[in-house]
């Protein structure tokens, strides 16, 4: 069947997210490339991405005994590992996607597809490493022969929920970047920011039952979706022990759609002058 | 089938030469704007100005125009890269375009997989990627180091290496950009070749190209763009002499002062050529064998000592390739009587050249010839049309070629 294409100055949204679907293949042979290419020239490869969320996981349980942060009655490293993970898959597939157009500006400049692929597999690819970091975790449990509730079952569904996150601000921050090149420099801050408010070296409980933190700070706090899906993982492992605090997680979950709402209303909105501006 | 219709292309022109907008700018510029009621000028291009075709399934059209006519803008709006400010564009069947050789290669990765990458990119399949991959590789000459990181490669591997993923692509309609001007001459025919089994299927090619041969040789269409605008709609043949024509017209006097697309430090610039026979009177073609003058209008710095100057006048067939260079440095030359206000003067007693048209490029140097002494360099300063005719005497025209011509004897 003969296809047609049609080119007018106007966005056909109709067609955008069918074209998505047909270039499917360079989606996986983008982010394929990127696996590939990644720890080339390495000499320890693929261990990099184990041993990079293992030192800080490292840092962070030392750090809490040093300091003696609340445990909640769960071993300590189990709840350092179950925040650094999520923490570090947003960390990297924010900042990759952020970044990633400006890095495959050759592309943009020289080949027609949509342009969402760039960054939605730039996601894929940290999802990938998400899943090799994976192995700490059950390395963890395993030595503390620690048996997980039925709440693992849900842990994808949190995962689903940082996934959203990162896409929604990868989008909005990748498209602002190729007019403005000012968010280039906000991004490293942000994840570095967004690592102090976000409860991997201390727990959510003990922001939420402190009665030194007024309740509108409190409020300002669960407005980070990542607080709860770091405190989803947390009540996934460790079987409901650490809780999750209802009201902040709905505002999570709406706050992470509206992102991702805004992600690709401002990225559809100014993909078109991509190539003219980069 | 391509239908355009009354596309433009506008660019806003920023005199301030940033490469990025900074926000601290946008915002300073709104604050502005609160204050006073000046509107910010602003000054727009339109690389394409109001331009309409059709182009029928199986035609082999080429786009030719001088730099910055809007050949590349035009592929490019038709690739989906950039959209258009205005128009509409109706494109029947699967587009591919090539733009450049080597989209997207990768230098960490190794041949093979730069093969399934840069196929993906073009908008191959897996399947077909990996259904033609044989033939890939075998048109690349690269079998050995398919394994090696294409960062290890020599340019003339990667560029063949880039072209074969590209020749076997199958679209409806296949967009090409100056891709061919790569690699050996050999490997160029080679390329040429392919594209003409391309183009002999049935499918729809675009092609732009500043190489004449190429364009008459592949296409049966030719539309000729100047400033934006179709300025001629017709056969290959007829685009091309439009096209040389125009070139021609770009040497009347004062024009080619006014030429940019040189290259040197300026200090001596030509500024026109003129072709003169032996009376002396302006020509605008000449035969196989016969004399030729050239005067050469320039200016030239007050301090420049114009006895040292080296010129090379250059005669290119239409590949480029040149066929026939005259270099001072290397002749019998005094340039001491060269004064400012009147005219170098180049004379060939013979034209020892084939009948067909040749470009020629001008080079000024002072002192030397190496890259900081070079005054001006400029290709396609002008066309000579060479006629075939008896040279031999011997009552038959000789045969046309971009190639020399030379008296000799057969014998016993």
């Amino acid at each position: 069947m003969a296809q047609r294409t049609i080119i007018t100055p106007e966005n056909n949204d109709a067609n955008y997210w069918r074209d998505l679907w047909n270039y499917r293949g360079l989606f996986y042979f983008l982010a394929w490339r990127d696996i590939l290419v990644r720890y080339k020239q390495t000499a320890i490869g693929v261990a990099w991405s184990v041993l990079r969320p293992a030192l800080t996981i490292a840092v962070f349980w030392f750090v809490g005994w040093m300091f003696n942060i609340p445990d909640e009655g769960v071993p300590r490293i189990l709840l350092v590992t179950a925040a650094t993970l999520p923490w570090q898959f947003f960390s990297a597939a924010f900042s990759e996607s952020a970044n990633s157009l400006i890095s495959n500006s050759n592309l943009l400049t020289k080949v027609y597809f949509p342009r969402m692929i760039v960054p939605a597999s730039t996601v894929i690819v940290c999802l990938i490493d998400f899943a090799i970091t994976f192995v700490i975790l059950v390395g963890v449990m395993i030595a503390l022969r620690y048996t997980p509730g039925w709440q693992i079952a849900l842990l994808p569904l949190f995962l689903l929920l940082a996934i959203v996150t990162a896409m929604g601000a990868g989008l909005l921050i990748a498209a602002l970047n190729v007019k403005y090149r000012d968010f280039r420099y906000l991004i490293p801050f942000i994840v570095q920011f967004g690592l102090y408010i976000s409860p991997v070296a201390f727990s959510s409980n003990s922001i939420f039952s402190s009665e030194k933190i007024p309740d509108w700070l409190k409020f300002v706090y669960s407005l980070n979706p990542m607080v709860e899906v770091i405190d989803g993982f947390r009540w996934c492992i460790t079987g409901g022990q650490i809780v999750l605090n209802e009201r902040a997680f709905l505002i999570s979950v709406f706050i992470s759609l509206m992102l991702l709402f805004a992600g690709i209303r401002v990225f559809r909105r100014t993909e078109k002058t991509f190539a003219d501006i980069i | 089938m391509i239908k355009v219709e009354h596309l433009t292309k506008e660019y806003v022109l920023r005199h301030q030469t940033q490469s990025y907008t900074a926000l601290r700018d946008v915002i300073s510029e709104k604050a502005r704007g609160l204050f006073s009621k000046n509107e910010k000028q602003v000054e727009t291009f339109k690389a394409l100005n109001d331009v309409s075709f059709e182009i029928q399934q199986g035609e082999r059209v080429g786009i030719i125009g001088r730099n910055g006519a809007g050949k590349s803008t035009l592929l490019k709006v038709l690739s989906r890269i950039v959209s258009p400010s205005a128009g509409r564009i109706t494109m029947d069947g699967r587009v591919s375009s090539l733009l450049e050789v080597g989209t997207g290669f990768h230098p960490e990765l190794s041949g093979r997989e730069n093969i399934f990458l840069n196929g993906a990119i073009l908008g191959m399949s897996k399947s077909e990627i990996k259904k033609r991959f044989d033939e890939i590789v075998a048109f690349s000459e690269v079998e050995q180091f398919l394994d090696t990181p294409v960062k290890r490669y020599s340019s003339g591997m990667y560029v063949r290496l880039a072209f074969a993923v590209a020749a076997h692509l199958e679209p409806e309609i296949l967009i090409v950009d100056e891709v061919l001007a790569v690699g050996d001459a050999q490997f160029q025919k080679k390329c040429i070749g392919k594209m003409k089994d391309v183009s002999g299927s049935g499918r729809t090619v675009l092609f732009v190209s500043h190489n004449m041969g190429a364009i008459s040789s592949l296409c049966d269409r030719g539309i000729l763009l100047n400033k934006g605008s179709v300025e001629f709609d017709g056969s290959a043949q007829g685009a091309v002499e439009r096209y040389l024509i125009r070139l021609n017209q770009g040497t009347g006097d004062g024009e080619l002062a006014q030429r940019t697309d040189r290259t040197g430090n300026g200090k001596f610039r030509f500024t026109s050529v003129a072709m003169k026979d032996r009376q002396n009177k302006h020509i605008e073609e000449v035969f196989s064998g016969d004399f030729l003058k050239l005067e050469f209008g320039f200016e030239a710095a007050e301090n420049l000592d114009l006895s040292k100057m080296i010129f090379s006048v250059v005669f290119n067939d239409d590949f480029q390739n040149p066929a026939l260079a005259f270099v001072s440095d290397e002749m019998v030359t005094d340039f001491s009587a060269l004064k400012r206000g009147h005219p170098l003067i180049l004379e060939i007693p013979e034209l020892l050249l084939r009948g067909n048209n040749y470009s020629i490029s001008l080079f000024a140097s002072y002192g030397d010839t190496s890259v900081d002494a070079v005054c001006d360099n400029i290709s396609h300063a002008t066309t000579v049309n060479v006629l075939p005719s008896d040279f031999y005497g011997s009552g038959k025209t000789t045969r046309s070629g971009h190639y020399g011509i030379n008296k000799a004897n057969y014998s016993a």
